[in-house]
């Protein structure tokens, strides 16, 4: 978006200002809210609806692998699956990135070069964001000269409980800044925020600080991603969108590991935010286990019989 | 304030007569994991005594109930193929000990006392192969080499069963008890509903491990096909299919995935059993280890 004059360029200007937009949002009604996730997750998606929907979903998946555990072979290999998920079917799309820690970044590059397929580092003292800003950037500014394209940031939850709005959106204009041409992608880590309200604050402030992406959570913290909370942040960015004209994506991340649960998040995309985000471009699947039941699913369609664990890759 | 206990003497001594107690009839649902769910698809049908009248409701499974019983089989396969043969012959001891204890139960549903002897016979048999099996179908194999060469036999891992519909509690009894006593999982498809939903509190309260078995009530025909063609199944007993054209179908479909599949001939549910059910879903691992420097 342009420097151009918008209602919302003064709201950044200081803490109190930004204070008052932000408490000034609407309130959510949690029950509603919860309600209203829960109707839409009742849709019966079947047959050619139920294949294009694995089939998108295999490509909006962020296979990731964050474990202290992670080795240069395992990264590999999920790079190896990224981009031929089953390799006993050809028509199978690869996924839409890897996700990793910093130091896998380099091994992951060499990996995926050539293949299309986006590579997301997490950065800025991944999963706490308990650093001082120096370190966060030099962490993200390393990712990005490794050849990470996409950033997965944390915000600052103890900031923003604190209600030190400015600092949390001043540090993710830093890290914005940092990632020079790579995507940032926000963690809100919506399992710390306590209230509805207090996502739906923190998904604005992520969009007015320059997020290309808003995610829900690192998947370290229970609960990880819900459908209630994608679906107040699918709202933020449909209004974000009808207000500055620019478009963000969202990605949830974390306890989705079924077709089912995919398919209801596909759903609430279209739902809410509407078909314009059905698109790995704007929507993504934070998750690990979730690609071999998508591939599971998609072999029951394709040879009427049901398909087990033992004819995928583990990870 | 008078107690409920003080309420009910008094209406007692008053001689009013009490009134008729409503009837409390037992639903018959599906076993699944260790818990009575009903069906997915909220279908059920009607189950007949043996002069045509009218008993329950039974749950009739659909392929959905199949695919979860599948899951709960899958789920419950380490930790049971794990467990020491020692534990699984107690445990399968138990499972007697509690039909003992349930005798009436069964007898209400016409069960023959001596049908009823034999199971709990036959729990007991099984419950002493569970340590004994490994000696039998494996062992230390003499090589020309320098080494230490041992057979042992390994669980195949889920097994779905036919299970016969006569004798409804002896075939059932039968089928289950030694895919389990050899450290599978089992699944079983029973249109003996009201003797195998009975069997399954049995189990339930058993310390059988929720998942070892799951017993499905309902149709051979709908839900065979499901189960045999799964990837996820390693193996499939047909002695209950009497439809020998259903039964080729089912081993055709389970050729496809390398299931491996039992089909008796005409059992005698009387005799000694011998290894055969047993030993139909283990499969041998052999193992080379360096002897001396």
């Amino acid at each position: 978006m342009t420097a151009t004059i918008s209602p919302l360029s003064e709201v950044t200007r200081s803490d109190a200002a930004l204070r008052t937009f932000l408490h000034g949002l609407p309130g959510v009604d949690r029950v509603g809210a919860d309600a209203r996730a829960a109707g839409l997750g009742t849709r019966s998606i079947k047959t050619t609806a139920k294949a294009w929907a694995i089939d998108l979903a295999i490509r909006m998946v962020d296979l990731t692998t964050l474990e202290g555990a992670d080795t240069p072979g395992k990264v590999r290999a999920l790079c190896a699956k990224a981009r031929r998920p089953d390799p006993a079917d050809p028509s199978c799309p690869p996924v839409a990135a890897i996700c990793v820690y910093p130091s896998m970044v380099p091994t992951a590059a060499e990996a995926l070069r050539g293949s299309g397929i986006h590579l997301a580092s997490v950065a800025t003292a991944f999963p706490s964001g308990q650093a001082p800003l120096k370190v966060k950037l030099d962490d993200t500014r390393a990712a990005v000269a490794a050849g990470a394209d996409e950033i997965d940031m944390v915000i600052s939850r103890g900031a923003f409980l604190a209600g030190r709005y400015l600092e949390v959106f001043e540090e993710i204009t830093a890290i914005k800044e940092a990632c020079g041409k790579a995507h940032l992608k926000v963690i809100l880590e919506t399992g710390e925020l306590v209230t509805y309200d207090n996502v739906r604050r923190a998904s604005w402030l992520a969009m007015l600080a320059g997020g290309d992406f808003i995610k829900t959570s690192t998947g370290k913290v229970s609960p990880a991603a819900t459908l209630p909370v994608t679906l107040i942040m699918l709202e933020a960015v449909r209004d974000f969108l009808d207000t500055t004209g620019r478009k963000v994506g969202v990605k949830p991340a974390g306890g989705i590991r079924t077709t089912k649960d995919a398919i209801k998040y596909l759903v609430m995309v279209n739902e809410i935010a509407g078909d314009g985000w059905l698109d790995p471009d704007w929507f993504r699947f934070g998750a690990s286990t979730l690609l071999n039941d998508l591939l599971m699913q998609r072999t029951k369609l394709a040879t009427g019989h049901y398909s087990g664990p033992d004819y995928f890759t583990l990870d | 304030m008078p107690s409920k206990k003080d309420a009910a003497a008094a209406r007692t001594t008053t001689g009013a007569a009490a009134p008729a107690r409503l009837a409390v009839r037992k639903t018959y649902k599906l076993f699944i994991g260790g818990a009575f769910p009903r069906s997915e698809s909220g279908r059920t049908y009607v189950v007949a005594d043996s002069k045509g009248q009218f008993v329950a409701n039974a749950a009739q499974a659909s392929r959905k109930d199949a695919r979860d019983a599948v899951l709960a089989a899958r789920a419950a396969f380490g930790k049971w193929s794990g467990a020491t043969a020692y534990n699984k012959g107690q445990v399968i001891y138990r499972v007697a000990e509690m039909l003992e204890g349930r005798r009436g139960e069964f007898a209400a549903l016409e069960v023959p006392e001596s049908e009823l002897d034999e199971a709990i016979d036959r729990l007991v048999w099984y419950a002493g192969w569970t340590d004994k099996i490994a000696q039998v179908a494996g062992g230390a194999n003499p090589v020309a080499g320098p080494y230490f060469n041992i057979s042992s036999p390994e669980p195949s891992g889920v097994v779905a069963v036919v299970a016969p519909s006569s004798p409804a509690l002896l075939g059932l009894v039968s089928v289950i008890a030694p895919v389990i006593a050899t450290g599978n999982t089992v699944i079983v498809i029973s249109d003996a509903p009201r003797v195998a939903i009975t069997l399954a509190e049995v189990l339930a309260t058993s310390d059988v491990p929720g998942g070892v078995v799951n017993i499905l009530t309902g149709s051979a025909a709908e839900m065979g096909p499901w189960l045999a063609s799964h990837s996820d199944v390693n193996g499939l007993d047909l002695t209950g299919v009497a439809d020998a054209k259903l039964a080729l179908e089912l081993e055709q479909a389970a050729a496809e995935t390398l299931k491996r599949v039992r089909r008796p001939a005409a059992v005698d549910w009387s005799a000694d059993p011998g290894l055969a059910p047993m030993t139909a879903y283990l499969e041998t691992k052999t193992v080379w280890h360096p002897k001396g420097l």
